[in-house]
């Protein structure tokens, strides 16, 4: 079979790129390949273990089941989009450490862009949602209960920072 | 590298149409939360696969003219969930899809997809049944419509003529309006789990809310496709408001399903399950819809 390239064109962690992929390539495999950002794992590859998970334009998506044909146009955020102008690592991964929520690490790239996602509708999520919206991760290691209370505890802060500074104005 | 032969990116629906007659051995792909996995797995391996997932105009949920519910059929399991029209209207649909998979999956799995596989198991389906959704298809030939009942044919089997696709669900003001619903899915686990059984069940009652005006039941996984349990709509239909009308009603859906014995569940559990699921998404139903069970 003749092998079939696309261009495409678009935003990752808030740089423009392109590239051309072969069509049979998924986002995780243009991610890793093209642009080396190895924080997008390949845990199952069939859409059941979240280790691939990145937000495009703003949700999050399994990578490993979304061809990278279709990225074109799209606005795609990985872990190592989080990193500060010095290098600096995010508050909710910093959570993430503190509340020992990382154990062997596999499955925490994609844990932690679940948690950006809820932690960008700025919004107090109940502990029934927050257990619901970080349920489409595996995770081998920690139990998952460190992992809960590292989003809760940083919504919680942002929440407080986020009214501090309104009652500031 | 996902083994597939050629992909073709349809960019409206005409242009998907024309991609389709051009490439009769092609399948559909929308969000691929099926076809992709099962080209890992091996089963569609070497596919030729025409994408629609690009096309937008597919999206988004609205009144049409006739103030029927209007659901694109890439709409994700997420927008359905999150759109107004679907939590002023008809609620549960949001509940159902919210059921399906995990997060990630209701962002990209679409309701299109969800039934065009023709899989018992489709979370949306048996809401979809239940509420007597209609289904657009669009094909060489125009736009047709036609009951969700018909769609669906055997298991896997949908009735999507050659170069045909669906391009939207529709839910008639008729089948909604007044009406209120439940869904119940039975299953392992609380995420990421196919159901063992699911049950979608709506009323509509009287004015004073003494007697059922409508009732309406249909399951997933019941039988090789979603199936209505008719003989229980009749049983209920016309009744009272009361515990034995729920009873009645719950019992007579053993004239309509024929679940099986599968590694999931046995027959016999999955009958016993069904009754019970009947009863309490009726009763959910009955208070979502302001009437009262007095006992
Ligand atoms: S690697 Fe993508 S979900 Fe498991
Ligand atoms: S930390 Fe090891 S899989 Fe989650």
């Amino acid at each position: 079979m003749n092998k079939q390239y696309k261009l495409v064109r678009c935003t990752i962690n808030g740089k423009e790129r392109e590239t051309m992929v072969d069509v049979r390539a998924s986002l995780t495999d243009m991610l890793r390949n093209d642009f080396r950002l190895t924080s997008v794992k390949k845990g199952c590859e069939v859409g059941e273990c979240g280790a691939c998970n990145v937000l495009i334009n703003g949700e999050c998506f399994n990578s490993c089941i979304y061809l990278a044909a279709w990225a074109d146009g799209k606005e795609i955020l990985t872990l190592e989009g989080l990193e500060g102008p010095n290098g600096e690592i995010s508050d909710i991964q910093q959570a993430f450490i503190d509340e020992a929520a990382v154990q062997c690490g596999f499955c925490t790239p994609g844990a932690i862009m679940s948690a950006v996602e809820i932690l960008n509708e700025g919004r107090e999520l109940s502990d029934e949602e927050i257990r619901i919206r970080m349920s489409g991760h595996l995770c081998r290691c920690t139990g998952y209960e460190n992992i809960f209370r590292a989003v809760k505890k940083t919504m919680l802060k942002r929440l407080a920072a986020a009214s501090g500074n309104r009652q500031g104005e | 590298m996902y083994d597939i032969k050629a992909l073709y990116e349809a960019e409206s629906i005409p242009d998907a149409v024309r991609l389709l007659q051009e490439h009769p051995e092609a399948q559909i792909i929308a969000g691929g939360s099926d076809v992709l996995v099962q080209i890992r797995e091996g089963k569609r391996a070497g596919a030729e696969l025409v994408s629609i997932y690009g096309i937008d105009e597919m999206r988004g949920v609205c009144l049409d003219g006739e103030g029927a519910i209007r659901i694109g059929s890439l709409t994700s399991f997420s927008h359905i969930a999150a759109s107004p029209v679907i939590r002023e209207h008809i609620p549960v649909l949001g509940e159902a899809v919210s059921l399906v998979g995990g997060p990630q999956i209701r962002n990209i799995g679409t309701i299109g997809g969800n039934t065009c596989n023709g899989v018992t198991s489709a979370d949306s389906a048996s809401t979809l049944f239940a509420w007597d959704a209609e289904v657009e298809l669009t094909g060489p030939e125009g736009i047709r419509r036609i009951p969700i009942r018909e769609f669906y044919i055997r298991a896997g089997k949908v009735d999507l003529k050659p170069a045909e696709l669906q391009t939207a669900i529709l839910i008639p003001k008729k089948a909604y309006e007044g009406y209120h619903g439940n869904y119940i899915k039975y299953a392992m686990r609380e995420a990421m789990d196919i159901a063992n059984l699911g049950c979608s069940v709506n009323v509509s009652l009287t004015g004073d809310k003494k007697t059922i005006r409508d009732v309406r039941i249909a399951y997933g996984v019941a039988g090789p496709i979603p199936m209505r349990a008719e003989t229980a709509e009749k049983t209920a239909r016309g009744r009272e408001v009361n515990p034995e009308t729920v009873k009645a009603f719950a019992r007579a859906v053993l004239e309509d399903i024929h679940p099986r014995d599968s590694w999931r569940a046995a027959k016999a559990f999955r009958e016993h399950i069904a009754v019970e699921m009947a009863k309490r998404a009726l009763t959910t139903s009955i208070t979502l819809a302001g009437g009262e069970i007095r006992e």
